[in-house]
């Protein structure tokens, strides 16, 4: 573990086209466009599927479906076609990239739907009842109302493709994974712990990140703040014996379902 | 698909199938048994709740190469003990199932535990022979995500060497073969659909009441809101 720390803290590891800096920013690439790519595609299923209410087993079985296969198995399999059969830097990044949103996509999909399908059907026709048609309901009152789950799927998501992003070293794409295969073929352990305390702490702040945002972007309402006055975090975090979950197996599925781990 | 070449290694195939079934299950069974006492410490006192979800969430965000690789520093083991991956997985589950647990018991309706008391269960016996068995359900969905990932979770750590099914994956990889990665990705799911099956039995034959009660009458519908507004909740806790 001092080896580690004693690798990261040497400033000659930071600088030049290996260093931390340009690692950090390879890896934040890939994460970033595979989220990004997700969510154009996973928000809008999962939002028209909460909000008609058809289509619902279709995504809890491909959650289910896609949680069992190994991650790291499918990204070789891919990164091989890739390089059997593609050219250029395209041939490594495209199969690596595809894997990775085929992660994100199941808990974004999952909690967008739920958030959406979990919505109070009393607000849904009190929505109605002010005029509004289906899509502007979806838009003003059922989207807001499911931000805190989708934030939440935002950051499974996140989670998983930082994870898978670090693994993709191995088809010898860059990121932060770049010092952990090598320092692993080097038998240079202080490289290998150094970049997996790097993957570690990007996760975590990342992870912290989305909350923040969450926690301003949020209806206040929801969250449980005070509008005025000083709203304190132990506002949110001490829940009322009444927000107990009543209904459990498939509460606990849910919350469990929005994560998968890699 | 090279049938000559699995025939070929079969021997080799047949015991990175085993060492993979060992590493996963023993992490799930022994996250379980350690989730149990202290989820039950989360159900029962408020604030340890918090306290214990936000450290579960925090290690539940560490990759899992990142943990594989940490864990020989902080241990004093040697890199390529499967015994890295073993310790990993368990507090893995053990993140994940601490939080199950504790919902679990929540969920326990508060009438048939006052029923409990009045029949003179003391707290412990109430525990083990009322609450965990009405909270099985719950615990068993859990189980099954846990279990199924770790099987996926195991074969990362052939970046590291262990033996195990993922080295089926390096292996075809460097040689350019897609029989080895084929056979690996469906060796891995025969694993995790015999895990989740053999949940899946344990859950059924140990919640008797839940197929005599589902005939006679309908199921409420879930109000899954209620526990994924918790969960977010006790997520912020550490914004």
């Amino acid at each position: 573990m001092n080896a580690g720390w004693r690798w990261l803290t040497d400033g000659s590891h930071w600088t030049g086209a290996d260093g931390v800096w340009t690692r950090l920013g390879e890896h934040l690439w890939y994460t970033l466009l595979a989220l990004v790519i997700a969510a154009v595609i996973a928000l809008p299923i999962g939002a028209l599927i909460g909000h008609t209410g058809k289509g619902t087993a279709l995504v809890t079985g491909l959650a289910n479906a896609l949680r069992a296969i190994p991650t790291f198995g499918l990204l070789i399999l891919l990164a091989l076609y890739g390089l059997t059969n593609l050219r250029g830097e395209f041939a490594l990044l495209g199969p690596t990239i595809v894997v990775l949103v085929i992660l994100a996509i199941p808990p974004i999909l999952s909690n967008t739907y739920a958030g959406i399908a979990a919505v109070d059907p009393a607000v849904r026709d009190a929505a109605k009842g002010m005029g509004m048609t289906g899509r502007g309901a979806l838009f003003r009152v059922e989207l807001p109302l499911a931000l805190p789950l989708i934030l939440s799927g935002l950051r499974s998501a996140f989670l998983q493709v930082v994870a898978t992003a670090t693994i993709a070293a191995f088809v010898s794409l860059g990121g932060f994974g770049r010092y952990v295969v090598d320092g692993l073929a080097q038998q240079d352990y202080a490289k290998v712990v150094g970049g997996a305390v790097l993957v570690a702490l990007l996760a975590i702040i990342g992870d912290r990140l989305i909350a923040l945002v969450g926690h301003f972007v949020v209806s206040p309402g929801l969250t449980g703040r005070r509008v005025s006055g000083r709203a304190t975090t132990a506002d949110l975090v001490v829940p009322a014996e009444s927000d107990k979950p009543q209904d459990s197996e498939a509460a606990v599925l849910r919350t469990v379902d929005a994560g998968g781990k890699h | 698909m090279r049938w000559d070449w699995l025939d070929r290694n079969s021997d080799q195939i047949i015991s990175w199938f085993l060492s993979h079934v060992w590493l996963a299950a023993v992490p799930t069974v022994l996250g379980l048994l350690l989730a149990l006492p202290l989820g039950a410490v989360a159900h029962k006192y408020r604030w340890s709740y918090s306290v214990l979800i936000t450290v579960a969430g925090l290690l539940y965000t560490v990759p899992s190469l990142a943990l594989f690789v940490m864990l020989p520093g902080l241990l004093g083991t040697r890199i390529l003990d499967p015994i890295n991956v073993v310790v990993a997985l368990t507090l893995y589950t053990l993140a994940l199932l601490v939080r199950v647990v504790a919902d679990g018991l929540d969920s326990v309706d508060p009438l048939v535990v006052q029923s409990a008391k009045a029949m003179g269960y003391k707290t412990l016996p109430m525990l083990i022979r009322v609450q965990l068995p009405l909270a099985i359900p719950v615990i068993g969905a859990g189980l099954r995500v846990a279990a199924v990932s770790n099987v996926s979770l195991v074969s990362v750590a052939a970046l590291l060497g262990v033996p195990q099914l993922g080295q089926l994956f390096t292996v075809g990889f460097q040689l350019d073969f897609f029989t080895p990665i084929i056979t690996g990705l469906v060796l891995c799911l025969v694993i995790a659909a015999i895990f989740d099956m053999l949940i899946l039995l344990a859950i059924r034959l140990s919640t008797p009441w839940i197929r005599a009660t589902r005939s006679s009458k309908p199921v409420s519908e879930p109000t899954a809101a209620d526990a994924d507004q918790k969960s977010a909740d006790a997520k912020a806790v550490t914004a």
